[in-house]
């Protein structure tokens, strides 16, 4: 194992983080104050508290998921992208280092800044609500579980992105949408039941599900259901990672 | 094993199509300075980026210090440095900072003292804090040799390692690639400038359209491929001359007599001339001999 080479390349994606620490730390914290103020506040308190917690409370482990997501995916797509554009990548293509070895620098990267992040916004809430954290040694596995598998999926995105548009189209397009419809700022509960049937099928519900049940010990789907969708998406996206090293990625011509 | 790096049979198309490489056979010493020279798109970056681990190959075998590029990718990799034709840096990172990040990546431990000495052997010493975007062009290139240094590689390849570096650095370039060879490092570059490979290769190649065309020492290559032309000058001008010089390849302008010889054809003949001119009472006052340059041996061969 070349493990001074993945310290290496993990070493410098932290530094990138640390460089731009504005817009990789502060803007999820300014966005999450606005989502607070606006959900929060101002239309929070006139919406009733689901299942005996408030609505502000309600939103934290959503948000926290909504940024982590976005955070993990968007960190080690552009961190594998950019070396690619840049031409930078030479370097990592003839270093004695393998595939394996250099996802493993960058995803662990990424992962550890998305926990970071969920952490800094954790914080942030507190000065607004008072956090309450039922199974915090969950909360963590899951936050870290959950910052890995969607950094996973995120250098796989960067991979096979060939333009800048490409990146941000995923997490614009699939991201996104499924975690505002999964339950990031309601229960499913809430919804009819047509569409809530609907929703099963949407794999972030399960990820927020789980994650607000660290917080506050109820959950839309069972935790077991939660843990099995996040391990078995793990999983598909390490079979896609080592498929694609095995038959040649897109990097090398 | 005497060798640095053994090519054989190398082809390479790249997925459009393009045939960058035609059956590559070439063999670089342990310890000796390789020049590739070749015009734009002959296919030396090509084979400069297979070796490195940067292009896949189609076909053929390649080995480094006997190590398979592809089977024993990691041993073969970490004997080797590379700097690509393009300027490619992070542009907010430090140099220092860089030179720990490739050394690193190469698996050696760190060493701050090494990696000061090679900043001062390239003039960057005083550069070592600085990112750098705030460099100039030439200051990125050899922070870019930097870097291919930092893991203390036996086998430096150079793509175009002096384009866009002033005149004076390029001197001392030199010197520090022959330093390098001095400490025993195998040195592969390729370049558009002739003279460069004449100062300081010992072994030049010429590619052209994916092949390797000649290869062979600066000297032999002049032997073999170049062409001298004596050039006499006649006390009076003449305007034929004896039959007997018939077996000779000359041209006769007044009083300029020039016979052209190539490399091969040795001394013997130029002696058995100068006999033929005293027989036939030819005087003349002056003899001089022109040699081709390996500029024109080059133009020679890619016209061929
Ligand atoms: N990524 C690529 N995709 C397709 N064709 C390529 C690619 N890179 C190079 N080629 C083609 O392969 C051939 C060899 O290119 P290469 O870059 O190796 O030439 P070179 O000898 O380094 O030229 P130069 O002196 O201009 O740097 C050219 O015909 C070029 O167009
Ligand atoms: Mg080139």
């Amino acid at each position: 194992m070349n493990y001074r080479g993945i310290y290496a390349i993990y070493k410098f994606e932290m530094a990138r983080t640390f460089r731009t620490i504005t817009q990789s730390i502060a803007s999820p914290v300014l966005s999450t104050i606005l989502y607070f103020i606006v959900f929060g506040s101002a239309i929070g308190s006139r919406i009733e508290d689901i299942n005996g917690i408030t609505y502000s409370s309600f939103i934290v482990p959503g948000l926290i998921m909504l940024t982590i997501l976005n955070q993990s995916i968007s960190n080690s797509s552009f961190g594998i992208y950019f070396p690619k554009f840049s031409g930078t990548i030479y370097e990592i293509l003839s270093a004695p280092i393998s595939p394996f070895e250099i996802t493993f620098g960058y995803v662990f990267a990424a992962a550890s800044k998305s926990v970071l992040v969920g952490l800094v916004i954790l914080i942030t809430s507190s000065f607004f609500i008072e956090i309450v954290i039922f199974h915090p040694f969950w909360m963590i596995i899951l936050l870290v579980l959950i910052s890995i598998t969607f950094s996973l999926f995120g250098f796989i995105i960067g991979i096979w992105a060939d333009d800048f548009q490409k990146i941000q189209l995923i997490p614009s397009f699939v991201i996104t949408p499924l975690t505002f419809l999964g339950g990031s700022f309601y229960s499913i509960n809430m919804l009819p039941d047509f569409w809530q049937k609907i929703s099963y099928f949407n794999p972030i519900v399960y990820l927020i599900s789980a994650f607000r049940w660290s917080f506050y010990d109820n959950a839309d789907v069972s935790i077991f259901s939660s843990f099995f969708a996040i391990i078995f998406f793990l999983i598909i996206c390490l079979v896609v990672i080592t498929l694609i090293f095995n038959t040649g990625y897109k990097i090398k011509q | 094993m005497k060798n640095a790096i053994d090519i054989q049979n190398l082809q390479k198309s790249y997925p459009n199509g393009n045939q960058a490489l035609k059956d590559i056979n070439l063999s670089v010493k342990k310890g000796e300075i390789f020049a590739l020279l070749g015009p734009n798109g002959a296919g030396k970056s090509t084979l400069i980026n297979i070796i490195c681990g940067i292009t896949k190959k189609n076909k053929g075998k390649i080995n480094v210090f006997g190590l398979d590029i592809v089977k024993s990718y990691k041993e073969a990799r970490s004997l080797i440095g590379m700097v690509p034709q393009e300027i490619a840096t992070d542009s907010f990172e430090k140099v220092i900072n860089t030179l720990k990040f490739s050394r690193g990546l190469f698996n050696r431990p760190s060493s701050g003292e090494y990696l000061e000495s090679i900043l001062k052997s390239l003039a960057l010493y005083e550069k070592k804090d600085h990112q750098i975007r705030t460099l100039s062009g030439g200051m990125k290139r050899r922070v870019m040799i930097a870097k291919a240094l930092s893991h203390e590689p036996r086998v430096l390849f150079l793509d175009e390692p002096t384009a866009g570096v002033d005149v004076h650095l390029r001197k001392e370039l030199w010197k520090n690639l022959a330093d390098l060879k001095k400490n025993g490092v195998t040195i592969f570059l390729t370049t558009h400038y002739i003279e460069e490979a004449e100062k300081i290769a010992d072994r030049i190649g010429i590619i052209n359209k994916g092949k390797l065309i000649v290869m062979d020492t600066k000297k032999e290559l002049i032997e073999k491929l170049g062409k001298k032309t004596l050039i006499i000058t006649l006390n009076s001008p003449l305007k034929v001359i004896s039959r007997d010089f018939n077996d000779y390849n000359f041209e006769l302008k007044g009083n300029k007599l020039k016979f052209f010889f190539d490399y091969g054809e040795n001394k013997k003949s130029i002696s058995k001339l100068l006999n033929d001119l005293i027989k036939k009472k030819i005087d003349f006052k002056n003899i001089e001999i022109e040699k081709t340059n390996l500029e024109e041996i080059f133009l020679n061969i890619l016209e061929k």
